[in-house]
């Protein structure tokens, strides 16, 4: 009874605090300017369930990929076993399920089983790659502090949730053979369950009927509370990616990446110039900021692209500018853009629900122009992304912000404007000579 | 390759005629004013001359499209750019554009039909794998034969826009051999041109991207680096100078392997 109350508390607790968050997260990714993005839902869905759900582009890299895929695949059909929990926490009982889907019952937790030892090896693999092999793109600079904390606490939280699994199933197989366990006896001696049923004896098989009980509470709770305090851990970490890939890649850009969005107003503006009867769309008094300052600059879906990213670097690891040694990185535009918007929010809620200026922005804070400067614009990252994130969105926004807000490129761009400008060529020719090649030999 | 005076028409001299082009070769500010990029041009109108296409030149209306103001954040200059020259290609009633460059290419393809210029928008090695398809252009390896070649992707007609097999394919045709780099297709490493790199100086870093790229290339050890942009030409050719292989590996454009094949 005081264990239901307990339960029941633990359990509407973690989640209105979750939803609480979430909300916040949402806020956030809102602060962005608004973008409508309605168009090919079929296209879309079809994104989705190839790149997030399919893990598709994953697999350029087969390594990682199948060591993620167990990890995912445990975790997404873990969740059944979740619905279980649940219900006995609240009802009282124990292994509601079992006596009504008999088989079935074995066959889904045998196949949890197997997969959370399979994910215990992806999660011994993950760890030794970024702390043993340390794999380039999982030490570089930007991951100092709390990124790398924050990925490791998870495979090591992974670790401890696959061991309270295993206490709980274990533990309670003894007890079933035993007669002792507290979930309904089918007279059948075993829960048959594929792992649990030889590493339950061969563990727990000499210890007291005391003893389990009190093992198979602590893997039992131990595994509740794993799981509800990762669902409250997923707003502050990069561990985000497991929901926010859904949202993300149904609202990837299906254009191809060369195109880069016009600005609408520059074209109500030039437009006149060349076009008499168009009638500007903007109220010419306006002020208009051009460019990306700061994260409200932004779209929603560039923020979303912030909190969705994950880390993982593979678009750091094919810009040929980083592997080049400038300072530029994909993925720190992302994980700079995430912590800037996190402190913009935090701002506000210390505000009483507005921003107050603190002199700070995500462009001269956070990124340097230097980084911005040195993008090739080749879509690397953008095409490396396993959950379709746009790095290169925001490049192109803090260029526009430098040269048409605080005229501020380099110096051989601006000869480069203004040969444009003058000649109608990058480089000083007359536009006069254009045409000579064709009576040149 | 003979290098006897070759014909071009502009488009105000074939509307003059009153005959109207059923192409237009676009052909960018390197390819009108480098003396590298200039052989490409060159390389493309023999093609086209060869085959017999009616196509024209802007000449001098040509204008830059915009592309290294856009990618530098200059959206004023990109759409003054692009305005001006959609006013000029709707005034001609233009259709079809072919291009001998891809940035000119991804501009003219993806950024202009918003603003007002839409036209059917060839790379200058499609125009090719179109023509060798259709039977127009017979293409033998003559010089090429046998050769040791890798093609190395441009990102913006690449990536950005998917075309890989059409310059594979009519390297393919030369009986050559064709070496793909690890880096290739969708994973293709930028030459470092690109984002209006090719203008100003790198930030400080440890490398050259060109010398990463000509790097890898030059490991296959080739005869020929092939290529589709008229800026990578640049940034490979220096960076086979880089390494001293410029005696063993040629960096040439599809088409100049083309004309060059067929002795044009």
């Amino acid at each position: 009874m005081i264990s239901t109350i307990i339960f029941t508390i633990i359990f509407l607790a973690s989640s209105l605090f979750f939803v609480k968050n979430a909300k916040k997260v949402r806020r956030n990714i809102l602060l962005g300017k608004d973008i409508s993005i309605k168009d090919n839902k079929g296209e879309r869905i079809k994104t989705m369930v190839l790149v997030a759900l399919g893990q598709k582009k994953m697999f350029n890299r087969p390594i990682p990929a199948i060591l993620h895929l167990f990890l995912y695949v445990a975790f997404v059909i873990t969740q059944i076993e979740l619905i279980e929990i649940i219900v006995d926490g609240i009802s009282g009982n124990h292994r509601s399920f079992r006596p009504t889907l008999g088989s079935f019952y074995t066959f889904i937790v045998s196949l949890i089983e197997i997969l959370s030892v399979l994910a215990f090896i992806g999660t011994i693999a993950f760890l030794a790659r970024r702390n043993l092999l340390k794999i380039p793109r999982l030490v570089k600079s930007e991951l100092n502090g709390w990124p790398k904390l924050d990925a490791n606490l998870i495979l090591i939280a992974e670790i401890i949730l696959i061991c309270f699994i295993f206490m709980m199933n274990g533990a309670d197989e003894v007890l079933y053979s035993r007669g002792f366990s507290h979930a309904t006896d089918l007279n059948d001696g075993s829960f048959n369950f594929s792992i649990s049923k030889h590493l339950g004896p061969m563990i727990y098989g000499g210890m007291p009927t005391e003893g389990l009980h009190v093992i198979e509470r602590i893997g039992w709770w131990g595994h509740l509370l794993m799981v509800f305090g990762f669902l409250n851990y997923l707003p502050i970490s990069k561990h985000l990616h497991v929901l926010l890939a859904f949202p993300n890649t149904y609202f990837s850009n299906l254009k191809p990446i060369g195109s880069f969005t016009n600005l609408f107003e520059v074209t109500d503006v030039v437009k006149p110039n060349f076009d008499p009867a168009y009638q500007p769309v903007l109220d010419p008094n306006a002020a208009i900021k051009f460019g990306v300052k700061d994260v409200t600059d932004l779209t929603w879906k560039n923020l979303l692209d912030a909190y969705s990213c994950t880390e993982c670097g593979r678009c750091t690891s094919v810009c040929p500018q980083n592997m080049t040694g400038k300072t530029l990185s994909p993925r720190k535009i992302m994980m700079d853009t995430r912590d800037r918007l996190v402190e913009v929010g935090k701002n506000i809620d210390a505000n009483k629900g507005t921003f107050v200026d603190d002199g700070k922005s995500l462009l001269g804070d956070y990124i340097a122009s230097e980084e911005i400067w040195a993008c090739n614009t080749c879509n690397a990252c953008v095409q490396e992304c396993p959950i379709n994130i746009d790095p290169l969105a925001i490049i192109v926004g803090m260029r526009q912000q430098l040269v048409l807000e605080q005229s501020s490129a380099p110096t051989e761009l601006n000869g480069m404007f203004s040969n444009l400008e003058n000649n109608g060529a990058p480089w000083q020719f007359s536009p006069a000579d254009r045409a000579n090649w064709i009576n040149e030999n | 390759m003979s290098d006897t005076v070759i014909h071009v028409p502009t488009m105000q001299e074939k509307i003059a005629k009153g005959e109207t082009p059923d192409i237009l070769f676009w052909v960018g500010c390197s390819g009108s004013f480098d003396d590298r990029a200039k052989k490409i041009t060159k390389a493309i109108v023999k093609i086209l001359n060869h085959v017999g296409a009616n196509f024209a030149v802007l000449g001098v209306e040509e204008s830059c499209t915009g592309d290294p103001a856009k990618r530098s954040g200059n959206e004023f200059l990109f759409q003054m750019q692009a305005m001006q020259n959609i006013t000029i290609l709707n005034g001609y009633d233009v259709k079809k554009i072919v291009t001998g460059c891809p940035h000119c290419f991804n501009t003219i393809k993806n950024e202009y039909p918003e603003l007002g210029g839409k036209y059917e928008v060839i790379h200058h090695t499609e125009l090719v794998q179109q023509l060798i398809n259709e039977g127009k252009l017979k293409v033998q390896g003559g010089e090429f034969k046998g050769k040791k070649i890798v093609f190395h992707d441009p990102c913006y007609l690449g990536r950005a826009n998917h075309v890989y097999e059409a310059p594979r394919e009519v390297i393919q045709k030369l009986d050559a051999e064709l070496v793909e780099m690890k880096r290739n297709k969708a994973n293709g490493l930028c030459c470092g041109a690109g984002g209006a790199q090719m203008f100003k100086e790198a930030e400080k870093g440890t490398k050259e991207v060109n010398v990463e790229r000509a790097e890898e290339a030059l490991s296959h050890n080739p005869d020929i680096i092939a290529v589709g942009c008229p800026f990578c030409n640049t940034m490979m050719t220096d960076g086979v100078k880089h390494f001293n292989k410029e005696a063993q590996t040629k960096v040439l454009d599809v088409a100049e392997l083309i004309a060059n094949a067929n002795d044009l």
